[in-house]
């Protein structure tokens, strides 16, 4: 039988997973992976939780949560576009020059 | 007619304002002057209309407020006129004295690059010293006093490329601040020493009428009195502050005319004369002003003896005249004060704008003949009163009217004077042979000047002596009706010995001015004494032994530079040392140099380098220094590395979560 607590922990899991890779990566497009990992493991505790208290309001919160990640995906994109032409990289630490 | 009051300083104010604003563009002198000149002459005409009124009028004391300058609680000062006999004999000198040292200057100043700021300037003058004599409250005439001391500054430094000159711009205005701190303590004492007494005013009458809730002879009325004479003595360059006066001939001519001979300097004066209430209060103050007018009067007079600066004779005779007129006030002898005042505006005006004149002339013929001699030491000259005649005339009749010769102006007014200091009740016979002896220096230096500048050989260089001209008719106009006036102003205050000679002839002036000094007089005692009141013999005796001293010091003046021109350098080489001293002023101004001025510029460095930069810029740039470094410190925390921020994040989150958890 799969309990909620399954499902919390492999949220946990992957969410622990985003963390690490948003720490340790330097490639942005991975950095930026790693986030969408975070935001579905939220989405995926919203989904379970919505389920198991019976109450749809987790289930809309997470198409706000997919819809946000899908505008926040363009945007990032873009983003990472408009670096490469710059720097020819997109290494987070060549975007540097806002340092003293 | 006295509804026009404020026209009178309002005219210069729009010539000053018109000069000041379009006068550079114009760059045409003749409308400059013109404009500069007719507003001036416009004030005077208007003076007259009023000055006429107020002499067929009974009632002689008017106010007239323009607009409320400000209202505090009871306290209401105003913009106000004070129209009574002194301030119309007051606005009748000055405008019309004025009148005719703007007509002088069109021709003097001609050709000069500053032309149409002159003319500013001595408008803004005019109006600045109309507001001092017409104001009706003492702060109105503060304003009017501080603004005849700016223009004085600005005038004295006309030629601001000159360094000398600058100088003494800064001079003066440094030397009228301590008066005016004076001024300015008299006045706040004043003020609350009767707000005291539940009189809250400013008001020159209601001072008058109140004056008596303070004690006469008391510390506060001597205190206010004492300091209000510290202001005098700055403005008007009595000692100890004279200092400036000699050194504020380096502007031009005609100012030295008007501003330091004619009106300005006589501010003080006129202060006196105003607070007569006052002053009459406080005889220790009297006394001090007597003391201090005679020491002026023939302290400066010593020093005119050796000087060879035609203007600076003139300046140091100025310094002395202006003592007769304070030993007048300290003797209680207000009208005859005020009297001198006026003849010697006229005479001190017509000398002054004469020695422009001929410095005028010397200056022409050393620029034709390409020279670059000193065209205002005497010693170049001689022998000019057949190449100016009509500057040698009026000069001669203004130096006879200053020596105190019998029926010209000056003898009126300096005898009178010598009789209050002789006969007065305040009065003592030392004061009065110390002014008698500085007359005969006064007439031994004027006639010295006269001898070596119009008599004799003429000492010019040869190369420009055919090449001095006599001065075109906007100067010598101005010179022949103040010479008229220095001859006959005189009668308008005739002494009552004199006058009884003349079939009972009036001392009009005295009259005239009775309203505004009686009460005082008759309060206090200022009197001449009643055992010599009546004695006409002892009047004339007096009289006669001025004229004697007078004489004397013409002839003496003859003997030395005339009749035997060799004796002046014997007498220098006999007493080397005397001469010496003289001729340095007494060395005042190196005293006040090593007393006063170096004692304060060392305060002053030791506030710069030891306060100032130490402990003030010590504060501020510390804390600049401390804000550097710890943003120095906290930069490092900006590593810029992408990993640092998003570390940074988590561990915050952690650490809150981790709070609501378990904390």
């Amino acid at each position: 039988m799969i309990t909620v607590y399954h499902y919390m922990i492999l949220s946990a899991i992957i969410f622990s997973i985003g963390t690490f890779g948003v720490l340790t990566r330097k490639n942005a497009i991975v950095i930026f992976m790693c986030i969408e990992l975070m935001l579905n493991a939220v989405n995926l505790t919203f989904i379970a939780l919505s389920r198991h208290l019976q109450n749809m309001d987790g289930q809309i919160f997470v198409f706000f949560v997919m819809t946000v990640a899908a505008a926040e995906a363009a945007v990032g994109l873009a983003l990472m576009i408009a670096f490469y032409r710059n720097r020819e990289s997109i290494d987070t630490d060549d975007f540097n020059m806002l340092k003293w | 007619m006295y509804d026009y009051l404020w026209l009178i300083p309002f005219f210069p104010l729009v010539g000053f304002v018109f000069n000041g604003l379009f006068g550079k563009k114009i760059r045409n002198e003749a409308v400059i002057g013109g404009i500069g000149t007719l507003m001036i002459f416009l004030s005077f005409l208007v003076s007259c209309g009023n000055f006429f009124t107020l002499l067929n009028d009974s009632e002689k004391v008017h106010q007239q407020v323009i607009a409320s300058w400000m209202s505090v609680g009871q306290l209401q000062i105003d913009w106000g006129f004070l129209f009574d006999p002194l301030s119309a004999l007051m606005i009748m000198v000055v405008t019309g004295v004025g009148t005719l040292i703007h007509l002088y200057s069109i021709g003097y100043m001609h050709g000069e690059t500053g032309f149409y700021r002159y003319f500013a300037y001595l408008n803004l003058f005019c109006f600045s010293m109309l507001m001092l004599v017409l104001g009706n409250n003492a702060l109105v005439m503060f304003v009017g006093w501080e603004g005849v001391g700016l223009c004085s500054y600005l005038l004295i430094g006309y030629y601001f490329d000159k360094k000398s000159a600058g100088d003494a711009a800064k001079k003066a205005f440094v030397v009228n601040r301590i008066g005016d701190f004076g001024f300015l303590c008299g006045l706040l004492v004043l003020f609350w020493s009767l707000g005291s007494k539940g009189v809250w005013t400013f008001n020159f009458v209601e001072i008058a009428e109140n004056a008596h809730l303070l004690q006469t002879g008391g510390v506060v009325v001597t205190v206010v009195t004492l300091a209000f004479f510290l202001g005098a003595t700055g403005k008007s360059a009595q000692i100890p502050l004279y200092t400036w006066l000699p050194d504020a001939m380096e502007g031009p001519t005609p100012v030295s005319a008007l501003i330091h001979a004619a009106t300005m300097v006589t501010a003080g004066v006129y202060m006196i004369a105003r607070l007569n209430g006052l002053f009459g209060m406080a005889p220790d103050t009297m006394m001090v002003i007597a003391v201090v007018g005679a020491t002026t009067a023939i302290f400066a007079a010593s020093i005119g003896l050796a000087q060879n600066d035609i203007k600076r004779v003139l300046a140091y005779s100025t310094v002395s005249q202006l003592g007769y007129m304070f030993l007048a006030m300290g003797v209680g002898a207000f009208s005859a004060g005020i009297f001198h005042l006026m003849t010697h505006a006229f005479f001190k005006a017509c000398l002054f704008l004469g020695s422009g004149s001929v410095i005028h002339g010397m200056h022409h013929a050393y620029h034709k003949a390409h020279l670059h001699d000193d065209p205002q030491d005497m010693r170049n000259m001689g022998g000019l009163r057949k190449k100016m005649p009509i500057t040698f005339i009026t000069f001669l009749v203004s130096t006879i009217a200053i020596s105190g010769l019998p029926f010209f102006s000056g003898f009126f007014s300096k005898d009178e004077i010598l009789w209050w200091a002789f006969a007065g009740e305040r009065g003592h016979w030392m004061l009065w042979l110390v002014g008698a002896i500085a007359a005969g220096m006064t007439a031994f230096y004027m006639f010295r000047l006269v001898f070596m500048t119009f008599f004799g050989e003429q000492k010019t260089d040869a190369r420009a002596k055919d090449h001095i001209p006599e001065s075109p008719l906007t100067i010598t106009l101005p010179l022949m009706i103040l010479g008229t006036l220095a001859v006959v102003g005189g009668f308008w205050g005739i002494p009552h010995a004199l006058g009884n000679i003349f079939g009972h002839m009036p001392n009009y002036l005295e009259n005239f001015l009775a309203p505004v000094f009686e009460h005082t007089q008759e309060l206090n005692g200022l009197e001449i004494k009643p055992e010599m009141a009546h004695s006409a013999a002892l009047e004339f005796g007096m009289m006669g032994v001025s004229v004697g001293i007078a004489v004397f010091g013409i002839f003496l003046a003859w003997v030395m530079y005339i009749k035997n021109p060799a004796l002046p350098g014997k007498f220098v080489a006999s007493f080397t040392g005397l001469w010496r001293v003289v001729y340095n002023k007494w060395f005042i101004d190196e005293l006040y140099a090593a007393v006063i001025v170096n004692n304060c510029k060392r305060i002053g460095t030791f506030l710069w380098k030891g306060i100032d930069v130490k402990i003030v810029d010590g504060i501020v740039n510390g804390t600049a220094w401390a804000v550097k470094g710890i943003g120095g410190g906290l930069r490092y925390t900006q590593s810029g590395f992408l990993h640092n921020y998003a570390m940074g994040m988590v561990v915050g989150v952690v650490v809150i979560v981790g709070y609501y958890i378990f904390g």
